[in-house]
C-alpha cells in the first residue's frame, strides 16, 4: 500500500522507500542515468530540465510539461513519467518534434535543446488527440504567438528562438495535417497500453513514504487530509511545488514532513456554484485556464503572461494564495473581484474574504492545521463593470511581475462609481488594495478629473520598495499610469495602448 | 591492379563537388544528438567509482581580511572527505591567465562577495554543502569599492590608464561649429550559457591527471593545473568534447573550477567532480565589464565629427583577468564605423570589490559601438537631421579615400570597408526611407504607444589583439579504411565550429563528410592552443586543418602518381574519387594503397595569422588581419505609459565572407543579434551596496525568452569573398552580430525622443529596462513643459 508505483516511460517503477523531496531531476541523473535531462538552473525558470507526465483524463492520455527540477518524485504516483530518451520509435527513428528541430537547424550547443524538445513533445501529443475535432487553419501569427507560448518556459541563449519556431510551424502543421492515420493508430495501441497500465496502479488508498525521517503523506480525501494536519500540525502542504520546490533547490531546506493534495479528487473541482466560480485546492493554472478565461475575459493576456506552461501545469492558483507572496500574480486579481477562501480542518471550516487572508509579509490567517480548500470568485455582475488588470515586469513572458495591479470598478445608472476595488501586487509587503484611492473615485462620477486626481492619492496608500525588480519611484509611477491606462482604455477604446500580442489563440 | 568506381573513367568526371563541403548548409555534427539526449556534457560522463563531489564555500564579504577560518567543524561531517584550502596548494595558489591575481582560495584576504575560500569534497554533493555551511569564519571588514564611480573617485584600478590620440582634439573640440558632451552607463552581462561551469579530475599514474572541463580554453587549464599542483603540463591532459554555451565565460573562468577538481583529486587519489549550481555560477564568475563612457564631441551643421574625447571607465572588479585585451578592444571600437579624424580615447581600468569581469562576446568592442552609436544619435537631433544620415557622412572613406578618411585611431587604414554598399542594401530591403515616415505618422497619430526606428553598423577587428595566440594547430589521421579522425585546437560551444572545421577537410579531399570523425578537444593531440574565442575559431583552426590535409594529400598525390606512373597534375581529388591520369580510383582503395607502400597518413598542420602587428606603447599598428561588417534596422513600440516595449521588426544585412555554412552562419548572427539585445533591453546585473549580486538566477536575471525574438525578422547574409586571404575567403561571425542588437537600443531611444519630437535625446542608460524607459519618457514629457494631463484627451 504504502510504494509509489508510476511508469518511467513503459517500465514500472515500484520504490517502497523514497526521500519526500527527492526532485524527479536528480532522480532521472542520479539514480537512472537518464542524463538526457539537463539542469540549467535548478528554480523552474529555464526549461532545461523539461520531461512530460502523462495521466489518465477521460479515458486518454493527458500530456503535461513540467520542469523536473522542482517536481518532487514522490508525486508521480500513478503517473507516467516521459523523458527524452523515450522519444525515439522502436526502429529509432527521431520523433517529429526532434526531427523538425534537426532540420531547422534549431540547436547550437544543445543543451537546453532536450527541453524544448519535450514541451514541443507535450503539445503534439495533446494535438494529436483534437485531430476529432479538426482545428480551423490558423495564421502564422497565431500559430507564432501560440508557439512562443509553449516554450516561454524554454530559455535558448544560442539560437535567438527562430528556428524553434520554425521547426514548432512544422511539427505542429504535421500533427494537424499530414500525419499519417496508421501512426496515430500505432500511437493509440502503444496509449491504450499505457492507460490500462496506468489504470492499474492508480492509488486506492492514502499513501505515506518514509526516509531518513522524512515523511510524505498523500491522503486520498480531505478528511485524511485533515486528520494528518490535525496530527502534525504545521506540516508543508504541497500541491504543484512550483514554490516549495525552491525551498528545497535553493535554501537547501529540508521538510521533514510533507503533505500533498493532488491524491484527493475532491480538491480537483472546478465548477460555478451560487454565481461563483469555485476552484479547488489541487487545480493547476492550466486546468484552471479556460474556465478563468471564459468568466473574466480580461485576465487572458495577464494569465499567458503569468509564469510559462511547465509553471502553470503545476502550480495551483490556491498555492500562489497559500504561499503570501506579495508578488503573486493572482491575489490582487482575485481580491479586485471579492474572492474569498474557506480554510478547513478537522471537524471544521471558515470563509474569509481574500483581502484578510494576508495579514503582513510572511504571515497569513491560516492555522497550522487548516488549508486553503478553495478560492470563491464571484462572477461579473453584466452590467456596469469595469474591470481589467496589468502586469508589469522586466521581461514579457515568464518573469515575476515589479507591479501587478487588478482594478474592479462598478457604476451605477449615473456614471458614478458606485464600488471600486483596485489591489496592487509589488506595492507593499502583501497584496493590497489602494483604499485612499478607491475613496477618491466612491461616490464620484467617473471621469478624467476623478480617476486623475483619484490616481494621484496612490502614494498615500503605498510606500513600495526599491529592489533588484524596480525602484520605488518607478512602482510608484507606473501604478499610477495603470490607473490612468486603465480608465483610457474605457473611455477611448480606439487609442492604441496595448503592445502585446493577443486575441485569436488557439488554446481550449 | 586498377579499380575504377561503376566503371566511371577519370574523363567522364565533371568535378562533380561534394555535397557536404565548404559553402553547404550542412546540419551541425551533433543535431540529431542534440535532440535525442544524447549529446554528452561533461556531467553526463559515466561517473567513475568513488567519485567525490565538490561544493565551495564563497566569502559573503565584498572586501574584509580573514581573521579566523575554522573547518574543523566542516571537516569532522560525517560523509566529507576532504577540505582544501590556500594552504593546501602545492604550487601556485592563482588562475589568473595573463597576470597573476585571482587566488584560488582566498589567503587571508577577501576582495568580493562569491570569491572562493575552501572546497569541501564529499560522497554527495549535499553533504558537502551542507559541510561548508559549518565553517567559522570572522571578517575584518575593509572599505568596499562597488562601483565604477567609486573606483574612479578613489583612484583604484587594476591595469594603468590607457590612451589613443590623434590630432589636436582639444583644439578642435574648441572650435568646433557645435559641440555636446554626455556620459552614458552601460550595464554588464551575465553570459547564462545554460551549461554552468564544471570540472571532472580523473587520477592517473604518476600522479597524472586528465581533467574533462566545460571550456573554450583547454591549454589554460592544462597550464593552470599544473602550476596549481606544482606539476609538468605533461603530467595534465584535458578534454572538451563541447560546452553547453561558452560566450566568453568558459575562457579563462573554468580554471578556477578544474584547479580545484585537480587539487582534490591530488590529495584524495580519488576522481572528482565540481559542478556549480546556477547561482553559484553567477555569484562566482566573471561577466561582460559595465562602463561609464563620458564623451565630448564637436561638429559641423552636417553633423560631420570634428573632433572627439572619449573617457571609458570599465568595472574589472578584484583583478585584471583579461580586462587589459577587453578594455584595449573597448578602445579599438569606440570609433566603430566612424572617421575621427581628432580623436582622444582614455581607458580606466577601475579596480573594484566585486567578481573580475571577464571575455564576453565582443570583448570590450561592443561597449565601445554602443557609446559612439549614442553619441551619432545626439548630433543627429541637434543638427535636425535623420540619424542614419549622420551615420553615413561619418563612415570610413574607401581604401583609396583621397581625404584619408579611412585610418583608424589606432592608425591601421582600412582597406576593406564595404558598409556604404551594406547601408545601401539595407536600406532597400528594410524599406528605411517609407518606414520612417510611418513610423512618424504613427507617433503623430497615437499619444501613448510611439514607435522608434534605428539602423545601426558594426565593424569589429577580427583577430585576437594578443598577437601571439592568432595561431593554430590541427591532427589528422586516415585510417586505412579510409576514414578520417580530424582533431584541432578549437573547442565546440554550439557555434558549429566542428563542423565548419570537417565541412573543409571534406572540401579537400572531396569526400563526404560522414567519411570524417569529428573527436574532442584535448591537449596531448594539439599542444599550444589558443582559447577558442575572438570570432577566430574557424579562421584559425580551419586553416590548421586545410593545412593538414593539404599535407596528406600532397603524400597522396605524390603517391599515386608514382603507383600509376602518371604527372602528378592529373592527380585529382573528386566527390566520385581520386583521379589518377585517367583513372578513377576510390578514396579508400588509394588509402589502402598507400598504407601497403607505406605512405604516411597522419600529420599535423599549423597555421599562423600573416599581416597582423601592435606597438602598445605608441598605440599603433595593424592588430586585425580584416573587419567583419553588418548592419541592422530595428522597429520598436513603446507604451510610455509603463515603459513596456515590444521589438516589431529586424532587418539584418551581415558580412560572412564566403560562408562555409549559411546555415551556421545564420544561426550565430540570430543568437548573436538576440543575445546583443538583451544585454541592451532585459539583462540587468543588480549589485547591492554590500556587493552583493541580486540577480544571480533566471528568476531574476532576465534573458530574452521566446516571445521576445521580433517577430518580423529578415536576416540577409552578405557573402562576397574576403578580400583578405582567410579560410576559403570566408569571414569570423562569432562576435560581430552581437553588435547588430544595438539597433534595438537606439530605436528606443527614438521611440521615446518622439515625446518631445526629436528636439532632445532621451540619453536612457543601458540596459532600457521598462523603467528606465517610463523614466525617460516622464522626463521628456517635463522637459516638453506639457503637463501629463495635457496628453491626455479623454
Amino acid at each position: 500500500m504504502n510504494t509509489l508505483r508510476f511508469l518511467l516511460g513503459q517500465e514500472l517503477i515500484e520504490l517502497e522507500s523514497v526521500k519526500p523531496t527527492l526532485t524527479v531531476l536528480n532522480y532521472l541523473r542520479e539514480e537512472k542515468k537518464r542524463i538526457g535531462t539537463k539542469e540549467g538552473c535548478a528554480e523552474g525558470d529555464c526549461g532545461a530540465c523539461t520531461v512530460v507526465i502523462a495521466e489518465v483524463v477521460d479515458d486518454r492520455l493527458h500530456y503535461r510539461a513540467v520542469n523536473a527540477c522542482i517536481v518532487f518524485l514522490a508525486t508521480l504516483d500513478g503517473k507516467q513519467l516521459l523523458t527524452v530518451e523515450d522519444l525515439k520509435t522502436a526502429r529509432n527513428e527521431l520523433h517529429p518534434v526532434q526531427q523538425s528541430m534537426v532540420d531547422s537547424h534549431a540547436s547550437q550547443c544543445g543543451f537546453c535543446t532536450p527541453g524544448f524538445v519535450m514541451s514541443g513533445f507535450a503539445e503534439y501529443q495533446n494535438r494529436l488527440h483534437r485531430l476529432d475535432e479538426l482545428p480551423e487553419p490558423q495564421s502564422d501569427e497565431v500559430v507564432t504567438t501560440h508557439l512562443t507560448q509553449v516554450f516561454a518556459g524554454n530559455l535558448c541563449r544560442c539560437t535567438g528562438y527562430g528556428p524553434i519556431i520554425e521547426a514548432g510551424k512544422t511539427w505542429l502543421a504535421q500533427a494537424e495535417q499530414s500525419m499519417p492515420r496508421k501512426l496515430i493508430q500505432a500511437l493509440n495501441e502503444e496509449e491504450a497500453n499505457t492507460i490500462a497500465q496506468l489504470k492499474a496502479i492508480q492509488p486506492q488508498t492514502s499513501k505515506t513514504l518514509t526516509q531518513a525521517g522524512q515523511t510524505y503523506i498523500q491522503p486520498d480525501s480531505i478528511p485524511a487530509l485533515t486528520d494528518a494536519l490535525a496530527k502534525l500540525p504545521g506540516a508543508t502542504l504541497l500541491a504543484g511545488g512550483t514554490d516549495i520546490g525552491l525551498w528545497v533547490t535553493k535554501q537547501h531546506k529540508t521538510l521533514d514532513t510533507v503533505i500533498y493534495l493532488g491524491g484527493i479528487e475532491a480538491l480537483k473541482r472546478i465548477e460555478i456554484r451560487d454565481g461563483q466560480l469555485e476552484i479547488g485546492a489541487a487545480v493547476t493554472y492550466s486546468e484552471a485556464l479556460p474556465a478563468l478565461i471564459r468568466h473574466f475575459p480580461r485576465l487572458e493576456e495577464y494569465l499567458y503572461r503569468h509564469s510559462s506552461t511547465q509553471i502553470r501545469n503545476a502550480g495551483t492558483v490556491v498555492g500562489n494564495i497559500a504561499n503570501g507572496s506579495p508578488i503573486g500574480d493572482m491575489p490582487p486579481v482575485l481580491i479586485a473581484l471579492n474572492a474569498e477562501i474557506t480554510l478547513t480542518r478537522q471537524g471544521g471550516q471558515r470563509h474569509l474574504p481574500l483581502e484578510d487572508y494576508f495579514i503582513a509579509y510572511g504571515k497569513q490567517d491560516r492555522q497550522p492545521t487548516e488549508f486553503i480548500e478553495c478560492v470563491r470568485i464571484p462572477l461579473l455582475k453584466s452590467d456596469a463593470v469595469l474591470m481589467n488588470v496589468y502586469k508589469i515586469s522586466k521581461r514579457f513572458e515568464q518573469d515575476i511581475s515589479s507591479v501587478s495591479a487588478a482594478f474592479y470598478i462598478e457604476l451605477d445608472e449615473q456614471q458614478q462609481v458606485r464600488e471600486a476595488r483596485l489591489c496592487f501586487g509589488g506595492m507593499a509587503a502583501t497584496p493590497k488594495r489602494a483604499t485612499r484611492c478607491e475613496q477618491a473615485l466612491l461616490n464620484q462620477p467617473w471621469n478624467k478629473a476623478t480617476v486623475y486626481a483619484a490616481a494621484e492619492r496612490l502614494g498615500d496608500d503605498f510606500t513600495p520598495l526599491s529592489d533588484f525588480r524596480a525602484s520605488r519611484e518607478y512602482r510608484l509611477a507606473v501604478a499610477v499610469n495603470l490607473l490612468k491606462k486603465f480608465f483610457i482604455q474605457q473611455q477611448s477604446p480606439t487609442q492604441a495602448t496595448q503592445i502585446s500580442y493577443t486575441g485569436g489563440l488557439i488554446h481550449a | 591492379m586498377h579499380e575504377p568506381i561503376h566503371g566511371i573513367t577519370a574523363g567522364q568526371i565533371r568535378a562533380a563537388h561534394v555535397s557536404s563541403g565548404v559553402g553547404a548548409s550542412v546540419k551541425h555534427d551533433s543535431a540529431v544528438k542534440h535532440v535525442s539526449g544524447e549529446a554528452l556534457y561533461t556531467d553526463d560522463l559515466p561517473e567513475p567509482r568513488d567519485l567525490l563531489h565538490i561544493y565551495i564555500a564563497q566569502s559573503t564579504q565584498a572586501h574584509a581580511k580573514i581573521i579566523k577560518l575554522d573547518l574543523d567543524a566542516v571537516k569532522a561531517f560525517p560523509g566529507v572527505v576532504a577540505v582544501i584550502q590556500a594552504r593546501d596548494v602545492p604550487g601556485k595558489n592563482d588562475f589568473g591567465a595573463v597576470i597573476e591575481g585571482d587566488p584560488i582560495f582566498a589567503d587571508g584576504l577577501v576582495e568580493y562577495v562569491g570569491q572562493s575560500l575552501f572546497a569541501v569534497a564529499a560522497e554527495h554533493i549535499d553533504i558537502a554543502r551542507k559541510a561548508a555551511a559549518l565553517a567559522q569564519i570572522d571578517y575584518e571588514p575593509l572599505p568596499a569599492l562597488i562601483t565604477v564611480r567609486d573606483a574612479l573617485a578613489a583612484n583604484s584600478y587594476v591595469l594603468p590608464t590607457k590612451t589613443f590620440r590623434r590630432g589636436e582634439p582639444e583644439a578642435y573640440l574648441a572650435k568646433a561649429e557645435q559641440r555636446l558632451q554626455g556620459e552614458i552607463e552601460i550595464g554588464g552581462q551575465d553570459h547564462f550559457y545554460l551549461e554552468s561551469n564544471i570540472a571532472l579530475a580523473l587520477p592517473g599514474e604518476d600522479g597524472d591527471l586528465k581533467i574533462f572541463s566545460s571550456t573554450q580554453h583547454p591549454t589554460e587549464i592544462q597550464h593552470c593545473c599544473a602550476r596549481v599542483l606544482g606539476v609538468p603540463d605533461h603530467a595534465i591532459n584535458v578534454e572538451v568534447r563541447r560546452m553547453g554555451g561558452g560566450f566568453g565565460g568558459k575562457e579563462s573562468q573554468p580554471a578556477l573550477f578544474a584547479s580545484i577538481a585537480a587539487l582534490v583529486t591530488h590529495h584524495t587519489g580519488r576522481p572528482s567532480k565540481l559542478r556549480l549550481d546556477r547561482d553559484d555560477d553567477m555569484t562566482i564568475t566573471g561577466k561582460r565589464h559595465d562602463y561609464l563612457i563620458r564623451y565630448d564631441v564637436g561638429f559641423d551643421g552636417q553633423g560631420r565629427i570634428q573632433a572627439i574625447a572619449f573617457e571609458a571607465a570599465s568595472r574589472c572588479g578584484m583583478s585584471a583577468d583579461l580586462s587589459g585585451s577587453i578594455n584595449d578592444r573597448t578602445m579599438f571600437h569606440l570609433d566603430n564605423a566612424y572617421y575621427l579624424e581628432n580623436v582622444s580615447i582614455v581607458s580606466h581600468r577601475c579596480k573594484t570589490h566585486t567578481v573580475s569581469n571577464t571575455a564576453f562576446r565582443g570583448f570590450g568592442g561592443p561597449q565601445g559601438m554602443v557609446a559612439i552609436e549614442r553619441v551619432i544619435d545626439e548630433i543627429a537631433y541637434q543638427v535636425g537631421k535623420d540619424p542614419l544620415d549622420v551615420r553615413k557622412i561619418n563612415y570610413y572613406g574607401p581604401a583609396d579615400d583621397p581625404a584619408g578618411r579611412n585610418v583608424t585611431p589606432y592608425y591601421m587604414t582600412v582597406t576593406d570597408n564595404i558598409l556604404p554598399e551594406i547601408t545601401a542594401e539595407l536600406e532597400m530591403k528594410a524599406d528605411y526611407a517609407a518606414r520612417r515616415a510611418q513610423i512618424k505618422q504613427f507617433n503623430r497619430e497615437n499619444t501613448y504607444l510611439k514607435k522608434g526606428l534605428a539602423l545601426t553598423p558594426v565593424k569589429f577587428g577580427i583577430s585576437f589583439t594578443a598577437t601571439h595566440l592568432n595561431q593554430a594547430g590541427a591532427l589528422m589521421h586516415i585510417y586505412s579504411d579510409g576514414s578520417i579522425h580530424l582533431n584541432h585546437g578549437g573547442t565546440e560551444m554550439g557555434q558549429g565550429l566542428f563542423t565548419k572545421v570537417a565541412q573543409i577537410v571534406a572540401e579537400e579531399f572531396q569526400v563526404d563528410i560522414e567519411r570524417i570523425k569529428i573527436t574532442a578537444t584535448t591537449t596531448d593531440k594539439v599542444p599550444n592552443t589558443s582559447p577558442t574565442a575572438a570570432s577566430s575559431g574557424c579562421d584559425l583552426n580551419g586553416q590548421a586543418a586545410r593545412n593538414a590535409a593539404l599535407i596528406l594529400k600532397g603524400r597522396l598525390t605524390e603517391f599515386a602518381a608514382e603507383h600509376y606512373s602518371v604527372d602528378a597534375a592529373t592527380v585529382r581529388f573528386t566527390a566520385e574519387g581520386v583521379t589518377v591520369g585517367d583513372q578513377l580510383i576510390a578514396f579508400n582503395v588509394l588509402i589502402q594503397k598507400a598504407y601497403f607502400a607505406r605512405i604516411s597518413l597522419s600529420t599535423t598542420g599549423f597555421y599562423s595569422t600573416p599581416k597582423i602587428h601592435f606597438n602598445a606603447e605608441s598605440g599603433k599598428g595593424h592588430p586585425f588581419f580584416y573587419f567583419a561588417y553588418g548592419a541592422a534596422v530595428s522597429e520598436v513600440t513603446v507604451d510610455t505609459l509603463t515603459g513596456e516595449y515590444k521589438v516589431d521588426r529586424v532587418d539584418i544585412v551581415h558580412d560572412c565572407g564566403a560562408s562555409i555554412n549559411p546555415a551556421i552562419d545564420t544561426g550565430q548572427v540570430e543568437g548573436g543579434f538576440i543575445q546583443g539585445m538583451g544585454w541592451l533591453t532585459t539583462e540587468e546585473l543588480v549589485y547591492d551596496a554590500r556587493g552583493v549580486l541580486r540577480t544571480h538566477a533566471p528568476s531574476t536575471y532576465k534573458i530574452p525568452a521566446c516571445g521576445d525574438r521580433p517577430r518580423i525578422m529578415n536576416i540577409h547574409l552578405r557573402c562576397d569573398p574576403n578580400r583578405e586571404e582567410s579560410v576559403y575567403r570566408s569571414k569570423a561571425v562569432g562576435e560581430p552580430p552581437l553588435m547588430l542588437g544595438i539597433s534595438v537600443f537606439n530605436a528606443l531611444n527614438d521611440a521615446v525622443a518622439s515625446l518631445a519630437d526629436y528636439r532632445h535625446h532621451p540619453q536612457i542608460d543601458a540596459p532600457a529596462t521598462p523603467e528606465r524607459v517610463l523614466m525617460a519618457c516622464e522626463k521628456l514629457r517635463e522637459l516638453e513643459c506639457k503637463p501629463e494631463q495635457a496628453l491626455i484627451h479623454a
